[in-house]
């Protein structure tokens, strides 16, 4: 194990959020405001409480997740792709160190990014809303989870993608959608039957409902099938992660 | 004298089809200085890329230090620093980070001391905290080779060194790398150039559209291919040679306005001040004096140019 290896390419990429700490940690705060003073405040006064819960605590889960999401796909994938767009990434292949500890060291400090960022929107939603976790320990297996298995499906499409639009096209063209059409802002019980069914080929769908059950016990499905989904995501990504590794598609010449 | 990379039937076909590497054996020795030579797109790149682990090969095998590069990668990289041909760096990372990065991703751990020490030995310790993207393409070519020494490798590869490089810089690196070589270190570095494969190298092989076409101790090929040329142009035209000029090896050019005398570029001045003082003793009258470029490079040039008729004809045949 080259664990030195590991720690370097760790704190690389930590390093780099640090430098820009400003900007890492500002865009999902103030991002989080803005939703919190449209839907929560301006909208969702008018909005009746969702199964017992007031409009404003209950878009909170699912804004956390909008976040983190898009932030571990932002992060994982731009560490990876870099490199390999300067041609730096010579370095790593040449080095010894195996594919698995480069994506230790990689997606590891992705996750960890994404993770500190979920923990402060969630302490800047508690100034909006009197936050009352029921399943703490749920509620962080959740959080770290996605955390990682959304890491590892960004480092997936940075090494895949060759160009910047590639980089971009995953996040803006599949996994906002999905996000805003995964129950973030409403209960999927509120759509109509046809819609609900359609609903749920969305996987987020499923994360966010797991997410907001382990705050406030409510859920649009069981909390169960939303763990295996959530555990079944991070494997496929496992699995293509490891079939790009073996055939080497994407990672070398 | 051990061989520490040992390259048996090695051969590269790209994705797009292209045979870049066809079949080559080699052996480079421990401790020595490697030049690889050849024009562009002869496979220099892609053969070095192989050994590093770069670039996977279609066919063959490499053994470095006795490790096969493939199935015992850590030991074989960890062995070997690549300073590669494009100036390929990150652009945000400081100086210093960067070399302390390579270290570690080899499996080293820190030492600053050896780091501060390698910078200062490379005239970068004053840029240790500026940013990538502020360097000029010679100090960048620097931290390419404090990155490729961070972790006291045993084998260097220097993918066309001088490139871009002034003649300061040039120095300083012939430098480095026979400090380097002093300390046990082999190198194998890829050039176009004649002169700097004949200036710095041990041995010198040359390469041409995929394949080796000769691989020779310097020494012997410049003792047994490397002669010179003098050609001495007269102001008047003689028709024979006077009798204190046929002990040397002169030939008269046809017209008669020309000596050519040829000697071996290894020895000093091979007797060329005792010619011009018979010739001057003869009566005869100089217009201009100049050397045939060495013919290392006539050598070159021709079993280059042998090789790539030799494949235009099999291309013509298919
Ligand atoms: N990724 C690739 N895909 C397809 N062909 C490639 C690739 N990389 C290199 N080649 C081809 O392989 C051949 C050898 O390239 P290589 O870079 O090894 O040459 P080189 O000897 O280093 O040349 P130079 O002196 O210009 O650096 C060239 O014809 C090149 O076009
Ligand atoms: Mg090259």
């Amino acid at each position: 194990m080259n664990i030195q290896g590991i720690k370097v390419i760790y704190y690389q990429e930590m390093l780099r959020a640090w430098e820009t700490l400003f900007q890492t940690l500002a865009s999902p705060v103030i991002s989080t405001c803005l939703y919190f003073i449209v839907f929560g405040s301006a909208i969702g006064s008018r909005i009746q409480s969702i199964d017992g819960v007031s409009y404003g605590l209950f878009i909170v889960p699912g804004l956390t997740m909008l976040s983190l999401l898009t932030q571990s796909i932002a992060n994982a994938s731009f560490g990876i792709f870099f490199p390999k767009f300067t041609g730096s990434i010579y370095e790593i292949h040449s080095a010894p160190i195996s594919f698995f500890e480069i994506i230790i060291g990689f997606v590891g400090a992705a996750a960890s990014k994404s993770l500190i960022i979920g923990i402060v929107i969630l302490i800047t939603a508690s100034f909006f809303v009197d936050l009352q976790i029921a399943h703490p320990i749920w509620m962080a297996t959740f959080l770290i989870l996605t955390c990682i298995s959304f890491s590892l499906f960004g480092f997936i499409i940075g090494l895949w993608a060759n160009d910047f639009e590639k980089l971009q096209v995953i996040p803006l063209l599949v996994i906002t959608p999905l996000v805003f059409l995964g129950g973030s802002f409403y209960s999927i019980n509120m759509l109509p039957p046809f819609w609900q069914t359609v609903t749920l080929f969305n996987p987020v769908v499923y994360l966010i409902s797991g997410f907001r059950w382990s705050f406030f016990e409510v859920s649009d499905v069981s909390v169960g099938v939303s763990l295996a989904v959530i555990l079944g995501f991070l494997f496929v990504c496992i699995a293509i992660v490891g079939w790009m590794f073996k055939t080497g598609y994407r990672v070398k010449q | 004298m051990k061989s520490i990379v040992s390259i048996q039937d090695l051969s590269k076909t790209y994705d797009s089809g292209f045979r870049a590497l066809k079949s080559i054996n080699l052996d480079i020795k421990d401790g020595e200085i490697f030049a690889l030579l050849g024009p562009n797109g002869a496979g220099k790149t892609t053969l070095i890329s192989i050994i590093c682990g770069i670039v996977t090969a279609s066919q063959g095998t490499v053994t470095v230090n006795g490790f096969d590069n493939i199935t015992a990668y850590r030991q074989t990289r960890e062995l070997i620093g690549l300073v590669p041909q494009e100036l390929t760096l990150g652009a945000f990372e400081t100086v210093w980070n960067t070399i302390r990065f390579s270290r570690g991703l080899f499996g080293k751990k820190k030492d600053n001391t050896y780091l501060e020490q390698l910078l200062k030995d490379l005239s970068l310790f004053d840029k240790k905290d500026s940013e990538l993207r502020e360097l000029s393409g010679g100090m960048k070519r620097r931290v390419l080779i404090a990155k490729a020494l961070s972790h006291q490798p045993k084998i260097i590869f220097l993918d066309e060194p001088t490139a871009g490089v002034d003649v300061e810089l040039r120095k300083d690196m012939w430098n480095i790398v026979r400090r380097l070589r002093d300390s046990g270190v082999t190198i194998i570095l890829t050039t176009h150039y004649i002169e700097e494969a004949e200036e710095i190298a041990d041995r010198i092989g040359i390469i041409s559209n995929g394949e080796l076409l000769l691989v020779e101790d310097k020494r012997t090929l410049m003792h047994n291919l490397g002669k010179k040329q003098l050609i001495i142009e007269l102001k008047e035209s003689v028709s024979s040679l006077q009798q204190e000029l046929t002990d040397y090896d002169l030939v008269l050019s046809e017209e008669g306005d020309q000596l050519i005398y040829t000697y071996d570029s290894m020895s000093d001045n091979a007797g060329i001040t005792d010619l011009l003082q018979t010739i001057k003793m003869v009566g005869l009258e100089l217009k201009d004096l100049h050397i045939n470029k060495s013919s290392l490079e006539d050598i070159f040039v021709d079993l280059v140019k042998e090789d790539q008729m030799r494949t235009e004809r099999v291309e013509v045949k298919v």
